[in-house]
């Protein structure tokens, strides 16, 4: 009789509890809190969970339906992400955040195929910047191709509009993600004229000994930095040993956070990187965080990492995945949305300035649309600084255009080769 | 004298100390695999695990801060107070004297007699749990480390090159005294082994186990010390790794530099673990000096292996290490 009443009661709460799952807004998060590049993977998974709490319990949810966090430790290991992508495409995931280039190209043909929408926010395959062949990915606001080329601009604004002569490096980590820019830089190297060198770090790239004799070598005028993990301090500490002028050495987005010049010390003032968002605590959102989030202890981790670079770069990942639901819940005047139509958010998504200012995120992110035709966003980046005597990074540009034109060349060509590699006939899903 | 052969100095010069580096981690390697034959997958973490330790005590922080605030609701993170390098570096020690006691304690005492392989396994199961309550203990974020050693380009050999060749070369500073420090290293572990009544022991019971016992040298003794000063040598380690960028999680990937090294050297011979640093040292830079425009850089992970793959197909058991007889 007990046990009959035990299941009665147990069918009843299953029954109750069944509905409420499924009415939640499932945001995976494939984070790496462990392993040798947790020390940049933690602070964006605190920011990407801080954001969506506080969407929970400031606005109870996105039009009216509350938020379900999961979280799935990669190690940013390729074949652990894959795991990750695994154990979570059944559960109704509206949008998989990979934070890694090679678990990006193993997702693609997948995300592909199960009709789940991908963002690669700053990272993964350029290309997808086509929609007509990349449907299932987006990575706006911005690509390596367009840092790469936003820091050419940069440094042609700063030589008189003129590289001619000049000799650039890139130091490199050894992986899909540090290849990246490559093509780019040489194609420029064309246009601009300046000499173009590439220098490899193998992973994780403590020791660069080889690479900054070389560099010591050539003498290039700007070195640019592709790196992640503990080849950004190493090699910013390698630059600060050898002399090298810190203002003419540039990372990437990747490459420019508290975690890579704290341990550098003094010798990291001046060393400078791209910035596709803002940073610091000064923006008006921080007192609905601090109200909603910090002050009730219900922030992801220690709270220490609020308002550093790649905590804001979590920060706005998520920011950008809310209002693309809310875009797919306008689109399809349903609140409890699939992962197709969370797509067709994404895919209509428009981030202007007033929107921003509105989120309490003014001038935070550059103002984009996306099409089917580009998915990669406007592409223009800043440029920031490291002030090692106050300890923080100060923006020294305004938002800085790529040569999208070049870009979208480069895109065709690729998108056209994977194309044809994996039978996709080029269209457009909307 | 023709810039390549500078350059290709340089790089000798260059490779030497950072053979120096890989030798310090390949060390506490061939301590514990003399003395008990086991191969400690755990040198890197413990490395990693010394710095950390040696970082928060030096910064004042609370171990375990994440974990007790999670569980009490606090919001504790630091004492307030900065312990001086002076006190730290002992204070380190200690924790990683306890560390071998509890390894001894809870894991070789209960697999005494046991196959190589199965102490090789739980030295892997020990670095999992070292990285894990390392992480718990202090945290993931890079820390930097400052015990006061100098960095940066070293102005005495850049002036003395100059005067020499018009050339300037390049050496770190803190490679140069991790060669002082590695030699110090070294000359203290021989006196310890050849001159005290413990480092006697110790050597009794690398060369014979069940010989040492039958004299009354406590097994369980030994490996306690052997630990504590393969924990003392990865903390050296962790410090000069650290001062060079930073602590975080990958400096336990340093073990990685050491297995070639030990290869090379034979995991017995500490003279071997310096030599064979050298040679992988001068062996990747100069091999990274000329094959880079030929084959492009990123040479230095694959080159040291392939170098020792070569090695042992003409000598197994490494330049310096015990001669491998097979008696039928």
């Amino acid at each position: 009789m007990k046990m009959t009443k035990l299941a009665v009661a147990f069918t009843a709460t299953m029954l109750a509890a069944g509905p409420t799952l499924a009415e939640t807004l499932h945001f995976p998060s494939l984070s790496y809190r462990t392993g040798p590049f947790a020390a940049g993977g933690i602070p964006f998974a605190d920011g990407y969970s801080d954001y969506l709490t506080l969407i929970n319990e400031r606005d109870g949810g996105i039009g009216g339906v509350p938020i379900r966090q999961t979280e799935c430790e990669t190690a940013y290991n390729t074949e652990r992400g894959v795991e990750c992508y695994q154990s979570i495409r059944g559960d109704n995931p509206l949008v998989i955040q990979p934070l890694s280039t090679g678990i990006t190209y193993q997702l693609i043909p997948r995300t592909m195929e199960d009709g789940i929408p991908m963002h690669t926010m700053g990272y993964g395959r350029t290309s997808a910047v086509n929609g007509e062949v990349f449907n299932w990915t987006f990575n706006y606001p911005g690509t390596y191709w367009d840092g790469a080329s936003v820091i050419i601009n940069y440094l042609l604004g700063e030589n008189d509009g003129s590289l001619e002569g000049k000799k650039i490096a890139l130091l490199y980590h050894n992986s899909a993600y540090g290849r990246e820019p490559i093509p780019t830089l040489e194609r420029l190297a064309e246009r601009h004229g300046y000499q173009f060198l590439s220098i490899g770090v193998d992973s994780p790239g403590q020791e660069q000994g080889s690479q900054w004799l070389q560099i010591r070598r050539e003498r290039p005028d700007y070195v640019l930095m592709w790196g992640w993990g503990v080849m950004n301090p190493t090699a910013i500490q390698e630059a600060a040993n050898i002399r090298f002028p810190m203002e003419n050495f540039i990372g990437v987005w990747w490459s420019g956070s508290q975690q890579d010049v704290r341990p550098v010390g003094q010798g990291a003032h001046g060393y400078k990187a791209l910035a596709m968002h803002g940073t610091g605590t000064n923006y008006p959102i921080y007192e609905d965080m601090q109200r909603y989030v910090i002050e009730p202890g219900k922030y992801a981790g220690t709270g220490e990492e609020v308002g550093t670079v790649l905590y804001s770069r979590g920060m706005y990942a998520a920011m950008l995945a809310v209002e693309a639901a809310k875009k797919a819940q306008e689109i399809h005047g349903v609140a409890a949305i699939t992962p197709a139509m969370m797509r067709d958010g994404m895919a209509n998504l428009e981030i202007t300035e007033e929107l921003m200012a509105e989120l309490g995120l003014p001038n935070f992110g550059p103002a984009f649309s996306v099409s089917c035709q580009n998915h990669g966003g406007s592409g223009a980046a800043m440029i920031q600084q490291w002030d090692a005597n106050a300890g923080e990074w100060n923006l020294i540009t305004d938002w800085i255009e790529s040569d999208r034109d070049m870009i979208m060349e480069m895109v065709m060509e690729d998108s056209a080769a994977f194309a044809a590699e994996n039978n996709i006939e080029p269209s457009c899903l909307n | 004298m023709p810039d390549n052969l500078l350059f290709a100095m340089e790089a000798t010069l260059n490779g030497l100390t950072a053979g120096v580096m890989y030798a310090l981690v390949a060390l506490g390697f061939v301590l514990i695999f003399k003395a008990s034959g086991i191969f400690n997958f755990a040198q890197g973490v413990m490395a990693l695990f010394a710095a950390l330790t040696l970082v928060g005590l030096q910064s004042g922080q609370v171990p375990f801060a994440h974990l007790i605030n999670a569980i009490f609701g606090t919001r504790i993170h630091h004492f307030g107070w900065n312990m001086p390098t002076l006190l730290a570096i002992p204070a380190t020690v200690l924790v990683m004297i306890g560390l071998a006691i509890l390894v001894e304690r809870f894991i070789l005492k209960h697999l005494v007699n046991q196959e190589p392989i199965i102490l090789f396994m739980a030295t892997i199961g020990l670095a999992y749990l070292l990285e894990g309550v390392g992480d718990i203990m202090w945290g993931a974020e890079v820390k930097a480390l400052d015990v006061g050693l100098p960095k940066g380009m070293s102005g005495a050999v850049d002036d003395l090159t100059f005067g020499w060749f018009g050339y300037g070369f390049y050496i770190d500073r803190l490679e140069l005294w991790a060669a002082g420090i590695a030699a110090i290293l070294v000359a203290s572990l021989t006196i310890f082994s050849q001159y005290t009544k413990q480092g006697r022991a110790l050597r009794a019971v690398a060369d014979d186990h069940q010989a040492a016992l039958s004299v009354g040298i406590s097994l369980r003794f030994i490996w306690v010390l052997t630990w504590s000063i393969a924990g003392i040598v990865a903390l050296v380690a962790g410090i000069m790794w650290g001062s060079k960028s930073g602590v975080q999680f990958s400096l336990s990937l340093i073990a990685l530099k050491a297995l070639p090294v030990l290869i090379l050297g034979g995991f017995t011979s500490i003279p071997g673990a310096i030599v064979g640093g050298l040679i992988i040292g001068v062996g990747e830079k100069l091999f990274d000096f000329y094959m880079q425009p030929i084959i492009g850089g990123a040479t230095e992970n694959w080159f040291a292996y392939m170098l020792a793959l070569v090695f042992l197909l003409f000598r197994p058991q490494g330049l310096f290490g015990e001669r491998i007889i097979e008696r039928v």
